[in-house]
């Protein structure tokens, strides 16, 4: 199962792609506990490319691709930013930190998803995978 | 995000419904704690019990309202988190910086 959408750079498309991931979570079986945390990474990794990634910049496109394969779901989010260096990001939870309004995103998707990978695209931009292992509804109960 | 304003004595309480996340409820959250506080209220309770997600975006509002409110010698509580919504400021460490109740009789009872 495997959807992929072309998306507007604006926040309003972050639900156009929970929409398809939360068809794609049912068909699959995956459980309401997992998919919710699964969208909780997705909105995360959007933002992170409409706001950080293309800046405002509505004319560009990100491209967000879904494949739940066995008993994992997979999610690829591309942008056409500048990219940025993950390994400095800070640590919310630091003292420093703690009070920050911004800076919790990426801590999310890495908490809620098993895997997670930036890595730069061919053309530019940053291509962010993540992938998180699921429980279907069907095993579960 | 839908949201239902009342008073209880000095206590303004902001009861929130839906999503607060990027672009649908996150700043409105702020602009609706900034409006209790521009109206002289020190005391701000944000009841949750109808949040369904809540992202960073949302999350780094209610800190800079915390922020706000602090500076502004206001106090500002939380009341009637779903498990997930507790579990998001638990895995940030922000459970420790919120005043978290799970009942509003005992939240409003808190506030010196």
């Amino acid at each position: 199962m495997r959807a992929t959408l072309s998306l507007e750079s604006r926040f309003e498309s972050i639900e156009v792609a929970e929409r398809a991931l939360i068809d794609l979570c049912v068909e699959g079986g995956v459980g309401a506990d997992e998919e919710y945390w699964i969208l909780t990474a997705l909105r995360e990794a959007i933002a992170n490319a409409i706001r950080h990634g293309h800046r405002g910049k509505t004319q560009e496109s990100v491209r967000v691709e879904f494949r739940i394969q066995g008993e994992k779901v997979f999610i690829t989010v591309v942008d056409q930013g500048n990219g940025f260096d993950p390994t400095v990001i800070p640590d919310p939870r630091d003292a420093e930190n703690l009070l920050k309004p911004c800076g919790r995103g990426i801590f999310y998707m890495r908490r809620f998803m098993d895997e997670v990978e930036f890595r730069s695209g061919p053309g530019g931009g940053t291509i962010v995978t993540m992938t998180r292992k699921v429980t279907p509804r069907s095993i579960k109960e | 995000m839908k949201q239902q304003i009342r008073d209880i004595g000095d206590v303004r309480i902001i009861s929130l419904s839906g999503k607060i996340t990027i672009g649908s409820g996150d700043v409105m959250m702020r602009e609706l704690i900034n409006e209790g506080l521009d109206a002289g209220y020190t005391k701000i309770l944000l009841e949750l019990g109808g949040v369904s997600a809540i992202d960073s975006s949302g999350i780094g509002e209610m800190v800079a309202s915390y922020t706000s409110a602090k500076n502004r010698g206001a106090q500002l509580k939380l009341v009637n988190l779903s498990r997930k919504i507790n579990d998001i400021l638990q895995v940030t460490q922000l459970i420790t910086v919120f005043d978290v109740y799970s009942d509003q009789d005992e939240a409003i009872k808190a506030f010196a």
